[in-house]
């Protein structure tokens, strides 16, 4: 009946969803053909001090000069947190227990999800603006033109920077989410210090803290890899290089998430069939 | 059409045969589009080595993407590109950078490296591709920016350079690895007429000095009759006038009086004609 009324809608239906997945699939096989050249080139060159020549300064942007941000995300996080969970905690007579449900929660999870959504926004859009801009200025051009390759001069450098220190932030984060949870949780609302930190002791262990780091290195690749392509391929002008901004904060968010996700649940299984289920109440 | 633009279009050479010894760069009906837009539609040009080849033509009508196309920077729908004798269009990009240190490419607004200075800028080839220890890299790049005028500004940065001042750096960077081939795009717009003329002169002394060959893609006539040994112009995607700058002159090809006389026509003025509301 549908069909028959306005036969002109299911075609038009099919077609734009047709069209909107055939691009999405494009870009990603876009994607992913830049982000093999750039494995690629980054096997070839990491061993070479030409390659760490130009990885040093980037270290500085993408570590040095993120970590105020990070240490402010990391402490107030762990402090929230113990604001959030006191009362809780004090109504079952639980508040020793405090420290426990904090410390795992900023070291597998909260940590270095929110240092790699910090990192996104800081660097992966400094990145997409600095390398869109290049674009748009026909200095990837100039680059082809002179015989050098943009992805081995550019986006390894940039690449390798977010790998190595995203989980050094990480650790970072986690060291000031733990302290901003001690803060509020022994010193603001006094609870005893020793049995804070071996409930704790208890609930972490270096498989916790290990799992938490491990995240962070793919965060770091996939901000790395999603911001320079974004600015490889954005539109012409001021608004496409904003545009692309936009996008690779969003993608690299997405992407952060989905990791998460991922990680998470191989990361868990793999714990409980070399471990066995642990529970923090116990 | 004229009969020397047609000859080419239609010889064989033009549709495939090896390029003849003297042609440094040979282009074989070459297509190209974007989407719908049909940019190039069947170029075809044999450019001899040491001469100054100026391609002209009204905005849009695929001169840049010509040059990119000269550098594998785009690659064509169909049609062939040789340089001195082998195909570069379908090499992959890795064997491509190679042939590109043959080229030096000056872009419209220079293309510096924001963030290297100026003899960091012009020394980046060298550096990139050379065995040469650093003092004689930053020697070589201070002899090229001696050439183009400007020795004293090797510490500053791209930023604070003029116009002219930008594309003299750049010019001095496409010549730092001694090229076969300079290819210019726009290389005056935007200039005034007097730093045009420095850009003018300074492409007559490279071809001099360093005998190298030069594709010059330009608007401005003044600097088209100076510099260039051969005209080409593209209209519609094709090569629709080549000769030499006194034969352009004497053309009666209506298209090419109006372009060369610089005067809009009956078409262009139509949309201005109609009262406005």
């Amino acid at each position: 009946m549908f069909c028959s009324k306005m036969p002109g809608m299911p075609a038009q239906f099919i077609e734009t969803v047709g069209r909107s997945t055939n691009n999405t699939l494009a870009v990603f096989g876009d994607f992913s053909v830049f982000a093999a050249q750039t494995i690629r080139w980054m096997f070839q060159t990491f061993f070479r001090w030409r390659t760490w020549k130009l990885v040093l300064p980037q270290m500085y942007d993408v570590g040095v000069k993120s970590v105020p941000v990070i240490a402010v995300t990391g402490a107030f996080i762990g402090m929230v947190m113990a604001i959030e969970s006191y009362n809780q905690f004090k109504a079952l007579g639980q508040e020793e227990r405090m420290g426990s449900i904090i410390n795992l929660s900023v070291v597998k999870q909260i940590g270095p999800v929110l240092a790699a959504v910090m990192l996104a926004g800081r660097i992966g859009g400094a990145l997409t603006a600095e390398l869109g801009t290049m674009n748009v200025t026909e200095q990837l051009d100039a680059l082809r033109v002179m015989g050098s390759d943009p992805i081995r001069y550019l986006v390894v450098p940039r690449l390798i920077a977010c790998l190595l220190l995203s989980p050094i932030l990480t650790i970072y984060s986690d060291v000031l989410g733990v302290l901003g949870g001690y803060f509020i949780a022994v010193l603001q609302f006094g609870v005893p210090s020793t049995p804070y930190w071996h409930y704790s002791n208890q609930a972490i262990d270096s498989w916790q803290i290990m799992e938490g780091i491990f995240k962070s290195f793919w965060f770091g690749g996939a901000i790395g890899l999603i911001a320079c392509y974004k600015g490889f391929t954005c539109g012409a002008g001021a608004s496409g290089v904003g545009r692309a901004c936009t996008e690779s904060f969003v993608s690299s968010f997405v992407a952060i998430m989905v990791l998460n996700f991922v990680l998470a649940k191989m990361l868990q299984d793999l714990y409980v069939a070399i471990y066995g289920m642990r529970s923090l109440f116990g | 059409m004229n009969d020397h633009a047609a000859s080419i279009s239609s010889s064989p050479n033009a549709e495939g045969s090896r390029p003849k010894a003297p042609s440094i760069i040979s282009i074989r009906n070459l297509h190209t589009r974007f989407g719908k837009l049909v940019v190039l539609n069947g170029v075809s040009i044999e450019i001899e080595a040491g001469k100054t080849i100026v391609i002209l033509g009204p905005s849009g009508t695929g001169k840049s993407v010509l040059l990119k196309h000269i550098v594998g920077l785009l690659r064509p729908d169909k049609g062939e590109v040789y340089f001195e004798g082998h195909r570069i269009d379908d090499k992959p990009e890795r064997l491509l950078m190679s042939y590109r240190t043959n080229f030096g490419f000056l872009f419209q607004m220079g293309a510096l490296f924001d963030s290297l200075n100026v003899i960091e800028n012009v020394a980046f080839p060298l550096v990139e591709h050379s065995k040469f220890p650093r003092d004689q890299i930053y020697d070589i790049a201070h002899q090229k920016l001696t050439m183009v005028g400007l020795p004293d500004a090797g510490k500053k940065m791209p930023g604070e350079l003029s116009g002219g001042q930008r594309k003299r750096v750049a010019l001095a960077r496409a010549i730092a690895m001694a090229p076969k081939v300079i290819l210019y795009d726009e290389p005056t717009t935007g200039l005034d007429p007097i730093r045009s003329d420095v850009i003018n002169e300074l492409i007559i002394k490279l071809k001099n000095e360093l005998q190298i060959t030069s594709i010059v893609v330009t608007h401005d006539m003044n600097s088209a009759f100076k510099v260039a040994d051969r005209i080409l112009m593209l209209a519609e995607g094709k090569i629709h006038f080549d000769g030499t700058p006194a034969t352009i002159r004497q053309s009666d090809d209506p298209i090419v009086q109006q372009f060369i006389s610089g005067e809009a026509g009956d078409a262009e003025l139509a949309q201005l004609r109609r009262p406005s509301p």
